[in-house]
């Protein structure tokens, strides 16, 4: 990675912890540390169950909310006020400065999700006093929601990179949501025929598929998640990012910024 | 001057690759984890829970259930499974975040009571949802004439069966054949006519793909075990004039026992043994027959459902 | 070598959602800006300012024509090296300090580091901020960011810079203090291109001008020059009430004030003028040149299109 791209993530990072977004950290800890007491106190075996299942989705929505709020800004605040201009006009290609805005908002998110998951961790310790095998599982959920922040980022560039930001949050939102059930959306294409279960086969293999990197159920039931699933979702979630951030890019290098 | 042609080119490639690339491998994944999205059915507590869960959005949810529930048997049928654990959770939760999905019903009718391979061998539990369904539907004849399928078809209750049909003669606008079929109970239970009547009905009422293909398959199986139940009739009662078996059916023709060479539901000439049976050319095509399959015939693993025409 | 060469640089902007029309921002223009000098690009508000210094960013692409800076493609990684670049109103990254957005610059400048702090402290200081160097900018008042703005296009040594309306935001003593600036970069031997409305410190300043308007370049060359094709105009002052009525023939304006008659008189006319006077034993008091300003040009250059109002500051 060149050194501008670095520049341009570190000080994209800088700002949105300046701008407070780990602030969103103290609304999780205290979720979390209430969780913990009060499930503590009324529930019987099922306390890792609640503390993984609530832990590993306010993880995920805390991430998706902070990734699609910040991503749709990265781009159009700085056309808005005029910074982008200044970076421009000095020795940074277009490609550069959207792939460092990327990986700067990754940064935040990946920081972000760390302290999170200490704070799963430490309410998983508090209800049940040691750690078993099968919590080293959760550590795997946790990465599948970092795969799916990437994407989510992604995505929000791609679309600030050409739409209001507004619309762009909306675009985002809903890709998520479908993509959530993106395996259902293929079931539904199955039972179509002819033009329209081409079209919506094709649109079904599209949009993004957070349904398989949704493990929170299933390892909060301590089941293993398959190496294979791991080595397919990694490749996936990798090269998903990689095509809308090229999209992002190819948008962007054509834009007249006004 | 222009927007950078190398940046365009490398980029609109990589788009391109990783679009192809990615598709390839939500292939894959499907692959990895079969039904791993049905298995969640499985640590969800109750409806009740997901109903509320779904924070109002239940009828999109049941929507999402009911084409689980079809990808969940349709797939599992395909390869001949012996077991279908899931099929009446995924009914109970689809009707029970939306319980006027009619379909549903059916669909439980057809496929949950039915004994496996065709079905999950549960006729108690599809009774159970056919109740469900009429206590929130009290005006659906369809859900009656399900019950008494359910009693007549897989528990050869007749008399449940019976009363269920008498009870959907009451429902505003029920179909004329409710009438009929339960007049048709008391005298014709078990026959072959009879089934045949509410196969027909399922036939031509149903607006589920699988449950017409369903349907014709039992049809023509039906049609399969009358025709060779009446050609064997035949080839028996030539023996008894000529003292043997005849060869082929012309002879049968030439004696003028028999009009043509005849021809099975698909349009395929009955093959005549020489020990007098009659067969079907492919057994395989007709997954309900009776009659009709060579001596130590063994069905396929996956019925084989044809579409319907 | 010219520092800045425009070859029939073009923009067409589509305006409209449903049936886009088209927009001209720019026509063809043509200008060359020599090494060392300053130039002044004038205009009323919407003349094409912007848009030319946005294309010769590379910000936006132009509908045709071209450009060269230091003699390299616009959109050459070694061209932007070496150029400085201050945007209209100028905003900056709210949660850095002034010190750590310079910082920031100079890196994306490629500046090296172990040079990168001595620059920044010693720009701040060039620009008069140098005690406000570790206060986040959300806290900068307009006239401060503009300075930041200065500080960032400077900062690392360029050979070329563009200001788009470098003294907007900026009291009379910032203003002053901008000037002294840019001359101060061209006694460095860089060159200085900017934008401006205001005619005054075009005049002080620059070597050469361009005039802008509606998109089109209605004039360019020195101040003096351009100034001298201006038809100019002589005040004659003479004693008494009377005035010929020769000279009321030759089109001037009279004021009678006390004993005295001021009339204003296109330069053309002056010998007939005072021939006038002595025929009638008129006692001149005072021919004096009336002085033509750039804005005289301005107006009259701006007059066909019938756009006045934008000119005067």
């Amino acid at each position: 990675m060149n050194g501008r791209i670095v520049h341009i993530a570190s000080n994209t990072f800088r700002e949105a912890v300046r701008d407070r977004v780990l602030y969103n950290l103290i609304a999780f800890a205290l979720l979390m540390s209430g969780a913990a007491i009060l499930i503590g106190q009324i529930s019987i075996n099922i306390e890792r169950l609640v503390v993984i299942n609530l832990g590993l989705t306010a993880v995920s929505l805390f991430g998706i909310v902070i990734a699609i709020f910040i991503g749709i800004g990265l781009v159009s605040k700085e056309i808005e006020k005029r910074t982008l201009y200044t970076v421009l006009s000095r020795p940074v290609r277009r490609w550069e400065f959207i792939v460092g805005k990327f990986f700067g908002l990754a940064c935040t998110l990946v920081v972000n999700t760390v302290f999170m998951a200490i704070g799963v961790f430490g309410a998983l310790l508090y209800v049940s006093h040691h750690f078993q095998t099968a919590d080293g599982w959760v550590l795997v959920a946790l990465y599948f929601i970092i795969l799916q922040f990437l994407i989510i980022t992604s995505l929000a560039l791609l679309f600030s990179s050409f739409s209001s930001p507004l619309l762009a949050a909306v675009f985002a939102f809903s890709l998520f949501v479908i993509g959530t059930f993106a395996e259902d959306l293929r079931g539904f294409a199955a039972l179509t025929q002819g033009f329209t279960r081409w079209l919506a086969t094709g649109a079904a293999y599209i949009v993004p598929n957070f349904s398989a990197l949704n493990v929170i159920s299933s390892v909060a039931h301590q089941q293993p998640v398959a190496g294979q699933l791991i080595f397919y979702n990694t490749c996936y979630a990798l090269i998903y990012t990689a095509m809308a951030l090229c999209g992002a890019v190819l948008i962007f290098e054509h834009r007249n910024l006004k | 001057m222009k927007a950078s042609r190398r940046v365009t080119v490398i980029a609109g490639v990589l788009v391109a690759g990783c679009m192809l690339a990615s598709v390839a491998l939500v292939h894959h994944l499907d692959q990895v984890r079969t039904g791993a999205s049905l298995e969640e059915v499985l640590y969800i507590p109750s409806p009740k829970a997901l109903k509320r869960m779904s924070l109002g959005y239940d009828g999109l949810l049941a929507d999402v259930y009911w084409t689980r529930a079809v990808q969940y048997f349709g797939t599992k049928h395909r390869v001949g499974a012996k077991r279908y654990d899931l099929l009446a959770p995924l009914l109970e939760i689809t009707t029970y975040l939306d319980p006027q999905l009619v379909v549903a019903y059916e669909y439980g009718s057809n496929f949950l009571a039915p004994a496996p391979p065709n079905g999950a061998g549960m006729p108690r539990r599809a009774i159970d949802l056919q109740e469900y369904g009429i206590r929130n539907n009290p005006n659906e004849w369809r859900l009656y004439y399900e019950l008494g399928f359910i009693y007549y078809m897989d528990l050869k209750d007749y008399a449940g069966a019976t009363e269920a049909f008498a009870r959907g003669t009451r429902v505003p606008n029920a179909h004329p054949f409710l009438r009929l079929l339960a007049g048709q109970m008391a005298e014709h239970a078990g026959d072959l006519q009879t089934a045949r009547m509410m196969w027909t009905a399922t036939y031509q009422t149903s607006t589920e793909t699988a449950i017409r293909a369903n349907a014709a398959a039992h049809l023509r199986a039906l049609q399969v075990d009358e025709d060779v139940t009446r050609l064997e009739a035949l080839v028996a009662s030539y023996r008894e004039q000529t003292g043997h078996f005849p060869a082929s059916f012309s002879e049968l023709e030439a004696a003028g026992i028999l009009r043509g060479t005849p021809v099975d539901p698909l349009g395929h000439p009955y093959k005549l043994m020489p020990n007098g049976r009659v067969e079907v050319r492919s057994p395989d095509d007709f997954p309900f027959i009776q009659k009709g399959a060579p001596p130590g015939y063994v069905p396929p693993e996956a019925p084989k459902v044809l579409p319907t025409d | 070598m010219a520092a800045i060469e425009i070859l029939g640089l073009e923009k067409t902007y589509n305006v409209g959602f449903w049936r886009k029309k088209p927009k001209c921002a720019l026509r063809p223009l043509h200008l060359a800006v020599e090494e060392g000098e300053i130039f002044g690009f004038l205009g009323p508000n919407g003349a094409g300012k912007t848009t030319t210094l946005k294309l010769l960013m590379g910000l936006v692409y132009p509908t045709g024509g071209s450009a060269r800076i230091l003699g390299m493609e616009i959109n050459d990684p070694r061209m932007k090296a070496q150029i400085g670049f201050l945007p209209e109103q100028p905003y900056f990254y709210d949660y850095l300090t002034a010190r750590e957005l310079l910082e920031y610059y100079g890196q994306l400048s490629g500046v090296a580091a172990k040079e990168r702090s001595r620059k920044v402290e010693a720009v701040l200081a060039r620009v008069g901020l140098p005690d406000v160097g570790g206060v986040q900018l959300r806290k900068f008042s307009k006239g401060m960011l503009q300075r930041v703005g200065i500080a960032q296009a400077i900062l690392h040594d360029p050979r070329l810079v563009f200001f788009d309306e470098p003294m907007s935001g900026l009291d009379p003593m910032g203003r002053r203090e901008v000037r002294d600036l840019m001359e101060q970069l061209k006694l460095e031997g860089k060159t200085v291109f900017f934008s401006t409305h205001i005619l005054s410190d075009a005049e002080a300043l620059c070597d050469r001008v361009a005039i802008i308007h509606l998109g089109e370049l209605r004039g360019v060359g020195r101040v003096a020059d351009l100034t001298a094709s201006v038809h100019g105009k002589v005040e004659l002052v003479w004693e008494g009430t009377a005035v010929p009525a020769a000279l009321r023939a030759l089109g001037g304006e009279c004021h009678v004030t006390g004993d005295t008659v001021r009339a204003v008189l296109p330069e053309a006319s002056q010998d007939a003028a005072i021939d006038a006077l002595r025929r009638e034993h008129l006692r001149l008091v005072s021919v004096i040149p009336v002085r033509t300003s750039l804005e005289d040009y301005f107006v009259q250059k701006l007059q066909p299109a019938g756009a006045v109002a934008g000119a005067r500051s």
